[in-house]
């Protein structure tokens, strides 16, 4: 089509061989890219002007957050415990939900489309839902608290967890799996014996990178109400309490961060 | 006991390694599980769950369709809008940072505080964010533009410098050797193996940022999270059905279209 309208050069080699050099693209794609951008900035109001005018006011906040009210430990404890359940809680069961659905969905174990194709929708569908609406619809049917949160988060490492594992899956050669089956092991031994065996690892990996978003998500679950830490952060931010809320953040950056490494060492170990 | 068997016998047995990882993850599943509380379940609830499916199934289409500030369709566009615009500054901001936490640019200390100053930013939720920002422009859309932002700088960083690191120098010693200078060697030698792994990135973090500008309407930085909230509070399940449709229908094709694309930009 492209081609068409921009016909491609012609070029004769030494050899007499005619080679077209086709036109390149990239002023059609920097064409609409550039029209994306004007739009963008007509929609959403963007002007620079003001960002250079006002951006002072930003850092109002911050200034407020600095020191950090210390005192504030205390009451952050409990909620910040709380937070870690509900994400670790989550993780957990989802990983483990994953593994039935990932079963399912997996073309080359379950030799049946109309399976494997309900499996894959349901796992996108979970997946296209930020967890923050699926939490705030969690909160409406569960009611506040953190079992709301704990759901959110199940559904949120459910999708991602099972779609990764269903692609491991697939990959993995198929050799051992068929001879265990000519063996006369069932399907179920044969995938126990030579499929998992090769996904651990990276299934086990995959769940604690998981995990540890889910520390970082969870955290602003509390926001529409469903439980943790979030909820000391939204009546911090409602009262205009910054020095609190600073505190919050310098908690939560710590957790996050020893969160983090732990279980990049253990992810490290295990691939 | 014969050969097979032998075998078997042989193969390693760490039992008590496989029992005492057991032991320390139902323990934490145990530790985990005090924190739920089954008692905010009421019964009111199974009624909502059943209202939000039949409004999925029955949306409002006439503000499914409409196309006015209101509509849903107009909603989505701006947060389409307020996603891309956000990953453009991002990503441009992402570049001069992720150059210097490059271990194999900048030296070692100026590498690693960088790092730390990347880690910070990342760890601030969004919604703080968001609301830092309005304090600058007012409510509206603008906030949202500048906090995808500010938030994507952590991962775009991160991940440019996964490329950075894995650069090809054979290429740089190649063009010196042939006499290049070093404007030529950034434009023929560094330019065209990272673009195609930066414009990767952007993509796949324009997806992300999508799912996240959905989000910040909560906060009241634009977007369609805002209509979503006031339709859930006012119980009009109908226009909440409609709203979760059109998410979940451009979350799909965006999600379609980006892998579409990446995977043409990488394999080529």
């Amino acid at each position: 089509m492209y081609d068409r309208i921009f016909p491609p050069k012609k070029l004769v080699l030494p050899n007499g061989k005619v080679v077209l050099e086709k036109k390149s693209r990239t002023p059609m794609v920097m064409l609409l890219i550039l029209f994306g951008i004007v739009l963008s900035i007509e929609l959403t109001g963007f002007d620079l002007m003001q960002l250079l005018k006002r951006w002072k006011e930003f850092f109002v906040i911050v200034d407020q957050m600095i020191p950090p009210k210390w005192s504030h430990f205390e009451q952050i404890w409990e909620p910040l415990m709380d937070t870690i359940k509900m994400s670790l809680l989550g993780s957990l069961l989802g990983a483990l939900a994953a593994v039935p659905v990932a079963y399912f969905a997996s073309s080359n174990i379950v030799k049946n489309k109309a399976i494997n194709g309900t499996a894959r929708v349901l796992l996108s569908l979970l997946r296209t839902l930020p967890s923050l609406v699926s939490a705030l619809i969690a909160t409406f049917v569960f009611g506040l608290g953190t079992f709301a949160g704990t759901v959110a988060i199940f559904l949120f490492t459910l999708s991602y967890v099972g779609k990764l594992l269903y692609e491991q899956i697939e990959n993995v050669s198929m050799e051992s799996f068929e001879a265990m089956e000519s063996l006369g092991l069932t399907k179920m031994q044969a995938f126990q014996q030579a499929i998992i065996p090769e996904v651990l690892p990276n299934y086990l990996s995959t769940a604690l990178f998981c995990f540890e978003g889910n520390v970082r998500y969870a955290a602003i679950l509390g926001y529409v109400g469903a439980g943790g830490i979030g909820i000391l952060l939204n009546e911090g931010l409602g009262w205009r309490d910054y020095a609190s809320v600073g505190m919050i953040l310098f908690v939560l950056a710590i957790t996050v961060f020893l969160i983090e490494t732990v279980s990049e060492y253990f992810r490290k170990k295990l691939i | 006991m014969n050969h097979i068997e032998r075998k078997l016998a042989a193969a390693p047995k760490n039992y008590t390694y496989i029992l005492f990882i057991t032991l320390i993850v139902t323990g934490l599943f145990v530790w985990s599980a005090t924190a739920v509380n089954v008692n905010g379940i009421e019964v009111s609830g199974l009624a909502i769950a059943k209202s939000i499916v039949s409004g999925i199934f029955t949306p409002d289409l006439e503000l499914l369709l409409s196309f006015n500030t209101q509509g849903v369709a107009y909603l989505l566009v701006e947060t389409i809008a307020i996603a891309f615009l956000g990953t453009l500054i991002g990503s441009i901001l992402a570049i001069p940072l992720a150059f210097l936490s490059a271990s194999n640019i900048v030296p070692k200390p100026i590498a690693f505080v960088t790092r730390l100053f990347l880690i910070f930013i990342r760890t601030v939720p969004a919604l703080v964010y968001g609301l830092m920002f309005i304090r600058v422009t007012g409510p509206g859309p603008f906030a949202g533009v500048l906090t995808i932002g500010l938030t994507s700088i952590g991962m775009l960083a991160k991940l440019y410098v996964d490329a950075i690191e894995n650069l090809d120098t054979s290429i740089l010693e190649s063009l010196t050797s042939i006499g290049c200078t070093t404007f030529e060697k950034i434009r023929y030698g560094i330019i065209p193996q990272l673009i195609s792994m930066f414009l990767s990135i952007m993509i796949y973090r324009f997806d992300i940022n999508l799912r996240d500008a959905s989000v910040l309407g909560l906060v009241g930085a634009g977007g369609i999270g805002a209509p979503l909230i006031f339709a859930m509070n006012a119980y009009r399940w109908n226009e909440v059905g409609s709203i979760l449709v059109g998410l979940i229908i451009l979350i799909l094709i965006v999600e379609f279209v980006s892998n579409k694309l990446r995977s043409k930009l990488i394999n080529g």
